[in-house]
C-alpha cells in the first residue's frame, strides 16, 4: 500500500510542480470550450437565441409590386439578412464568400408569375447564385423563398392592381385555354369570384388571403419549461471528454518516457505487484483528468452559467466513468506504444477521430443516420452523452447509468488489453 | 550468498545469455566484463527481476528468487546504468518514492535517506531538483537510491558512465565502503581499470557465455603463463573476446 500511495502521490507532485503545465492543462480546453460555446450559441449570445441570420442579396430588376412585395417579405424574415444590390456585385459577394446567396428577379417575373399562377402560363424563374460550399444555407434560403413568392403571388391576385389585371386578362384569354369545356367553366367561374371580390375593394391590411397558412411556436426543450438552453455546456462537455482523453496520453506518455529513462528497472526491481504498479498510475490518472475536467466544468459555470440541471450524483458519476476511462486508456497507450514521440501523434490522431465521431465537435445528431448508430461504439460519444443528459438536457440519474456503466465497461476493456500487452521485461 | 545457475534467455532466435553461472560472497565485488551485446546486462536483468529467464535460477543464501513481489527482492538492489531519476522532483523526494517502493516508510525512510545521502556526499542538496545536479551528481543519487533498502547484494550496471574522475573516485570510495560494510557487489563495466582496482573477482562474458571467472592474478597466471605476469586486463579481455568490432 505504501507503494501504492508513493506512485500516486508522485504522479501529483510531477503534475502540480509544473505551475506552467498546470495552467496550460487546465486553461486550454477551457479557452476551445469556450470558443466552441460562443459559435454554437448563435447572435445572442446564449440561451434559446436566434441564430445568427442568413446573408442574402436580391437583385430586383423587375421592380413590379410582386418582386416588391417578394423583397419585403424576405426582409421581414427573422432568419434573414436582406440586402439589395445589382447582379455584378452580388455576383462577386457570393464568389468571395460574403454572402452565401444571391436571388435575382428578372425583368417582367411579376407579370409572368401571376399569369402562370392563374392561367397556367410559362412558369418564369427566379435565379439564385450560391456558394457551393455553403449548401445547408443555400437550401434554408430556397424554401424560405418559395414561401415569400407564393405570398406575394396569391396576396396580388385577390388585392393589387397588377393582380386584377392579371384575373381581367386571364377571363378575357379562358377559352384559349385547352381544358375540358366542363373544367373551363369551373374556372371561368373561379375567376368571375375572384373579380367581383376586387370589385368590392379586395383585400385590405397585412393579413391577406393566399399567405401561408401556418406559423411557427418554436420552442426549445431543454431540463425545464423556461429554462434556456446553454450551449456552452455541450461545449464544455465536448471539449471536456477530448482533453481528458489527451490526458490519457500524457499518462501513457509518461510511462514511455519512464521506460526510456529506465525508471522502470527501478519499480521492477522492487517487491511491488504489476497491479500496484499500473493501479497506482489509472489512480493518479484519474483523479488528475477528473481534476482537469471538474475546473473546466467550474469555470463554465461561473461564466457561462452553465448548471448541472439534472442529477449532481449523476454528473459525479458521469465525470468519474470519464476520468476512469481516460485514465486506462492512456495505459493501453503505454502498452501498445514503443516509443514515446512514435506513439504520441498516433494516440493523438485516434484521440481526434474518436472525440469527432463521439460528438465532441459538433453534436452528433448532425451526423448521418448509419453514423450516428455506428458511434455507440465510440467511448467518447458516451462521455459526451452522458454528460449533455446531467446538463442542460436535465435528465435523472438513470439517465446517467448507461453512459457510466458503458464507460466504465470501455474502462475495463482498455485494463484487460494493458495486462495483455503490456511489455514487463526490462533487458 | 547470491548464486546463479545455468542462467538462460533467448529472444526468438538470439540467444542473449547461455547457461551463466557464478557466485559472490558477501563483502565482495565481482566485475562482469565483456563487450556489447555480451549479455552482461541481460544477466544482471535477470538477476534483479527485471527479465524472467527462460531457464535455471538466482538464489540468496539458498533462498530462490521467484515472483514480482518476491520478498527476497528487498535484499537486492539495482543501480542501473540509466539515470532512472526524476528530474522533476527534488533529491529527497526521489528517494522517498524508491524506498517506498521497498515498504520504507516514517521515520525508518526519512533515516535510510539521510544515510544515503550522506554516503554520496549530498546530504546538502537533498532538497533541491534532481534537474539542477550535475552528471556526476546524478551518478551519485542513482547509487544511494539502490541503497535505500539496506541490500546484501547491490547490482551495479555501468555506474560510472559518463561522470569526472573527481565523481568517478567518489563512487569507488563508496563501494569501498560498502564493500568492507559485508555488502556483495555485482559491478558491470567496459572500463578495465575500473574493474582493476574494485574487483575482487572478474568473470568475462561473451556471447551470452562466461568465458573466465578468476582473480586478476588467476587470469593473468591461466592466459599468459609466467610471462604474463604483468599483462594488463585489457589485453587479456582482448585476448578473451578478440578483436572484431561489435556493434
Amino acid at each position: 500500500m505504501a507503494a501504492y500511495v508513493a506512485l500516486v502521490r508522485k504522479d501529483l507532485q510531477i503534475f502540480f510542480g509544473d505551475r506552467r503545465a498546470v495552467i496550460l492543462t487546465l486553461a486550454v480546453p477551457i479557452a476551445i470550450a469556450s470558443f466552441f460555446g460562443a459559435i454554437f450559441s448563435g447572435a445572442g449570445g446564449g440561451g434559446n437565441s436566434e441564430p445568427a441570420k442568413i446573408a442574402v442579396i436580391v437583385v430586383d430588376d423587375d421592380r413590379s409590386s410582386i418582386s416588391t412585395a417578394i423583397v419585403a417579405g424576405m426582409q421581414k424574415d427573422s432568419a434573414l439578412e436582406v440586402s439589395a444590390a445589382p447582379l455584378d456585385h452580388a455576383r462577386a459577394a457570393v464568389q468571395n464568400g460574403t454572402t452565401a446567396v444571391a436571388v435575382v428577379i428578372p425583368s417582367g417575373f411579376g407579370g409572368a408569375a401571376g399569369r402562370a399562377f392563374l392561367a397556367g402560363g410559362e412558369r418564369p424563374e427566379i435565379g439564385v447564385l450560391f456558394d457551393p460550399s455553403r449548401a445547408a444555407e443555400v437550401s434554408m434560403v430556397r424554401g424560405m423563398l418559395t414561401g415569400h413568392v407564393m405570398e406575394a403571388v396569391g396576396q396580388e391576385m385577390f388585392s393589387g392592381v397588377q393582380g386584377r389585371a392579371f384575373v381581367d386578362e386571364a377571363l378575357a384569354n379562358i377559352d384559349a385555354i385547352d381544358v375540358p369545356s366542363e373544367q373551363r367553366e369551373t374556372l371561368r367561374t373561379l375567376l368571375q369570384s375572384v373579380q367581383r371580390f376586387n370589385q368590392t375593394g379586395g383585400v385590405s391590411g397585412t393579413q391577406g388571403l393566399m399567405t401561408v397558412p401556418y406559423s411557427v411556436k418554436e420552442n426549445a426543450v431543454t431540463s425545464g419549461t423556461g429554462v434556456a438552453y446553454n450551449s456552452y455546456a455541450h461545449a464544455f462537455a465536448g471539449m471536456g471528454v477530448q482533453f481528458l482523453f489527451f490526458a490519457g496520453i500524457d499518462l501513457g506518455m509518461g510511462i514511455l518516457l519512464e521506460r526510456e529513462r529506465g525508471l522502470w528497472k527501478r519499480f521492477r526491481s522492487a517487491p511491488v505487484s504489476r497491479f500496484t504498479m499500473l493501479g497506482a498510475r489509472a489512480m493518479s490518472g484519474t483523479l488528475l483528468t477528473l481534476l482537469t475536467l471538474l475546473v473546466s466544468f467550474g469555470f463554465a459555470m461561473a461564466v457561462f452559467g452553465v448548471r448541472i440541471q439534472g442529477s449532481i450524483a449523476g454528473f459525479a458519476l458521469v465525470a468519474l466513468a470519464c476520468s476512469i476511462m481516460a485514465a486506462t486508456f492512456g495505459l493501453l497507450v503505454s502498452a501498445l506504444g514503443r516509443t514515446a514521440a512514435a506513439t504520441r501523434r498516433v494516440a493523438t490522431l485516434a484521440v481526434l477521430i474518436m472525440v469527432m465521431l463521439g460528438g465532441a465537435w459538433v453534436p452528433s445528431f448532425i451526423f448521418p443516420a448509419w453514423l450516428q448508430k455506428v458511434t455507440v461504439v465510440i467511448p467518447a460519444r458516451w462521455a459526451v452523452d452522458g454528460l449533455d443528459a446531467m446538463t442542460w438536457r436535465g435528465l435523472g440519474l438513470q439517465a446517467a447509468l448507461m453512459p457510466a456503466l458503458v464507460m466504465l465497461l470501455f474502462s475495463v476493456i482498455f485494463g484487460v488489453l494493458t495486462l495483455w500487452k503490456f511489455r514487463w521485461d526490462e533487458a | 550468498m547470491l548464486a546463479i545457475s545455468e542462467l538462460r534467455k533467448a529472444y526468438g532466435s538470439i540467444v542473449a545469455v547461455d547457461g551463466v553461472s557464478f557466485s559472490l560472497e558477501r563483502g565482495r565485488l565481482l566485475g562482469l566484463l565483456g563487450p556489447n551485446g555480451a549479455g552482461k546486462s541481460t544477466t544482471v536483468s535477470m538477476i534483479a527481476g527485471l527479465v524472467t529467464p527462460d531457464h535455471g535460477t538466482v538464489t540468496i543464501d539458498g533462498v530462490r528468487l521467484s515472483g514480482d513481489t518476491d520478498p527476497v527482492k528487498r535484499r537486492i538492489g539495482l543501480v542501473p546504468q540509466d539515470l532512472a531519476l526524476y528530474d522533476e522532483l527534488s533529491a529527497r523526494a526521489n528517494l522517498q518514492l524508491f524506498g517506498a517502493l521497498y515498504g520504507l516508510s516514517s521515520k525508518a525512510l526519512s533515516e535510510s535517506i539521510s544515510n544515503s545521502l550522506a554516503l554520496v556526499g549530498l546530504s546538502d542538496r537533498a532538497h533541491d531538483r534532481v534537474k539542477t545536479f550535475s552528471g556526476g551528481m546524478k551518478r551519485r543519487l542513482n547509487l544511494a537510491a539502490g541503497l535505500l533498502h539496506d541490500p546484501d547484494v547491490l547490482l551495479l550496471d555501468e555506474p560510472t558512465v559518463g561522470v569526472d574522475p573527481q565523481s568517478r573516485n567518489a563512487i569507488f570510495e563508496n563501494l569501498e565502503q560498502l564493500k568492507a560494510r559485508g555488502k556483495a557487489l555485482l559491478y558491470t563495466t567496459h572500463y578495465m581499470e575500473e574493474a582493476e582496482r574494485l574487483a575482487d573477482r572478474i568473470i568475462v562474458m561473451d556471447h551470452g557465455r562466461v568465458l573466465a571467472d578468476d582473480t586478476l592474478d588467476g587470469l593473468r597466471s591461466r592466459r599468459a603463463g609466467a610471462a604474463g605476469g604483468s599483462a594488463s586486463l585489457e589485453s587479456l579481455f582482448l585476448e578473451l573476446t578478440g578483436r572484431s568490432l561489435r556493434d
